[in-house]
């Protein structure tokens, strides 16, 4: 199912443990390695780098390979997909064997095969959002950011 | 949690302000504070590399301030806000957050006195070059598009007299040069006007008026679409790798945020601008009750305009939502709510029944403000404009006979009691002359 709403969003992100990121850098200027770094350090989401050329980022072991993953770990709640468009249908295959959740298109990463592929294997897709945005969107950090968060309540936040 | 669209009063109250998480306070705290600790070494070195939300110190951000930025950005229907210490560092911060040294921005020339001589002078003396033009001469705006034109600017209804800006079109031309339309939003307020859902990518405020609408306090106020492609090309500062920030880019990292990031993470930050956060406080109880003030004030200044319209001391009445206006086609289609309650009119008699007509007002004060809950009034060529040249003046559409109003919300029949007194003076003042 291709989530659409804010809401489906956060159902998605309450639900989800692990989170599998494919194309995670070490590079500090790349920006999987700023969603990298907040997840980790935020601590609420389990995150893992998915990277052939990495074998761990600021501590956290990663496996070269979604298959790899899943062997020792498990499936993953959520893949992360940081690559180009059109390595993406690939990755929603491995994502599919891998027996994972949901999978996530990060900023600009639009492949419609992709999708396609995705939503009919039965997984929550979101597309063209960053992990890290949404996440904060609903803890309180976006707001500190003076972002229009959408969210509107007169019921005290609970963090 | 469903998906309603909440509507703009009830936006105006709730947006950015939900109870305190920490306290359950029900109103917004006033967080008076400089700085806040860190969590530990870690969460330092993540909050300064921006890889995290949170604050560090009240120049780049502040909760209370936060909370008057999303209330601002949900009522202009913009993806996110940057406070400042008042509206002409918010379009100081804006312009710098796109534009540097070499660079060319198109602005209307109908635009308040300050913002000529901030674009005109200090801005040229940066290096950035403005070329004005008559904003309702759509031609003339896509003739002074340059190479390195990196926006054009205007304000929804121009100050002092009132024009109203041709926002679509604008915008269209704006985009098909590559670059965004920003658009002072002061006069109209997101209550009678919405830029971003006419096409405009930047919205400017001087919220010092009817967004306080009390007169106490200056703040202002960047709100952007988040719709603007800043990696097509025109605009490096967001595109590539940034000096300030260990070779960050601004549009790959922070995607449809990078505007407001650069806005404020390194421009207000280095500019040092920033909102006191006891202004945004009271900025916010103002936001609360906007969509309250401002249908009065339409409506007191409709009737002034059609009291002096009927006097034969007026010469003119500059007012878009008076039935004959020029201005009455764009004002029905931009603002359909009432064209707000700054306009100007030019008294026969010039300069001396000017003067007279100001000195004999017992309930209109003589300052140089607009936006407050009082009634304001003043000469523009001996005051707001006096530091334009005689040609500037004209460009600007600003005569010696001019005077601009801003109605509040008295009486309405008590400010024409005080216009018929001023009025009656001025024609002495002309008798007298003559």
């Amino acid at each position: 199912m291709i989530l659409q709403t804010a809401a489906e969003r956060r159902a998605l992100l309450d639900r989800s443990h692990t989170v599998a990121m494919v194309g995670a850098s070490a590079n500090h200027s790349r920006p999987s390695y700023f969603v990298f770094s907040f997840l980790r350090t935020r601590g609420k989401l389990d995150v893992t780098p998915i990277n052939p050329t990495i074998t761990a980022i600021d501590g956290v072991r990663g496996y070269p390979t979604l298959a790899a993953y899943a062997a020792e770990r498990g499936a993953p709640d959520i893949v992360d997909v940081f690559r180009k468009a059109e390595d993406t249908p690939q990755v929603v295959r491995e994502s599919i064997a891998a027996g994972a959740k949901a999978i996530w298109f990060q900023y600009g990463v639009i492949n419609d095969e992709a999708i396609r592929l995705a939503d009919e294997a039965g997984l929550d897709v979101v597309v063209d959002r960053c992990i890290k945005v949404e996440s904060a969107r609903f803890d309180g950090g976006l707001a500190l950011g003076g972002v229009n968060t959408g969210l509107l309540t007169a019921k005290r936040r609970i963090r | 949690m469903d998906e309603r669209t909440f509507g703009f009063r009830t936006r105006a109250l709730h947006a950015g302000t939900p109870p305190d998480g920490e306290t359950g306070a029900r109103a917004l705290p006033l967080h008076l504070t400089t700085s806040f600790v860190f969590d530990s070494t870690e969460h330092a070195a993540e909050l300064f590399a921006l890889r995290t939300y949170g604050n560090i110190y009240t120049r780049i951000g502040n909760p209370t301030v936060a909370a008057f930025e999303e209330k601002l950005a949900s009522l202009e229907g913009g993806l996110g806000a940057v406070a400042t210490a008042s509206g002409l560092s918010a379009q100081l911060i804006a312009i710098l957050s796109l534009a540097q040294n070499g660079d060319h921005l198109v602005a209307s020339a109908n635009l308040y006195g300050g913002t000529i001589t901030q674009f005109g002078v200090t801005l040229k003396r940066m290096g950035i070059e403005t070329t004005f033009v008559p904003g309702s001469d759509l031609d003339a705006v896509r003739g002074a598009l340059r190479d390195n034109t990196k926006a054009v600017f205007t304000e929804t209804i121009g100050n002092p007299k009132g024009n109203v800006a041709d926002l679509a079109a604008l915008a269209e031309i704006a985009h098909g040069a590559g670059v965004p339309l920003i658009v002072d939003n002061t006069f109209a307020t997101p209550y009678l006007c919405r830029p971003i859902e006419h096409g405009a990518d930047i919205v400017t405020h001087s919220a010092t008026k009817f967004i306080g609408g009390h007169g106490t306090v200056l703040g202002g106020a960047i709100v952007e679409s988040g719709k603007f492609p800043w990696a097509a090309g025109k605009h490096p500062l967001l595109a590539t790798p940034s000096p300030g920030y260990h070779g960050l880019n601004f549009a790959e990292t922070f995607g449809e945020y990078a505007f407001v990031q650069r806005a404020r993470v390194e421009v207000l930050r280095d500019v040092g601008a920033s909102i006191s956060p006891m202004n945004a406080w009271l900025l916010v109880q103002g936001l609360e009750t906007l969509a309250l003030r401002m249908p009065q004030h339409v409506a007191n200044a409709r009737a002034v305009a059609a009291f002096l319209q009927g006097r034969e001391e007026v010469a003119w009445v500059s007012y878009a939502d008076l039935p004959d206006s020029p201005e009455r086609a764009l004002a029905a289609r931009y603002l359909p709510l009432g064209s707000g309650a700054v306009f100007a009119f030019g008294l026969r008699g010039g300069r001396e029944a000017g003067r007279a007509f100001i000195e004999s007002l017992e309930l209109w004060s003589h300052l140089a403000n607009v936006g407050d809950a009082k009634s304001l009034v003043i000469h523009p060529a001996s005051t707001t404009h006096q530091q334009l040249s005689d040609d500037e003046l004209l460009a600007a559409g600003v005569g010696p006979e001019m005077v601009r109003l801003s109605v509040g919300l008295e009486d309405v029949d008590d400010l024409v009691w005080d216009l018929e007194r001023g009025l009656a003076a001025a024609a002495k003042a002309t008798e007298l002359r003559a």
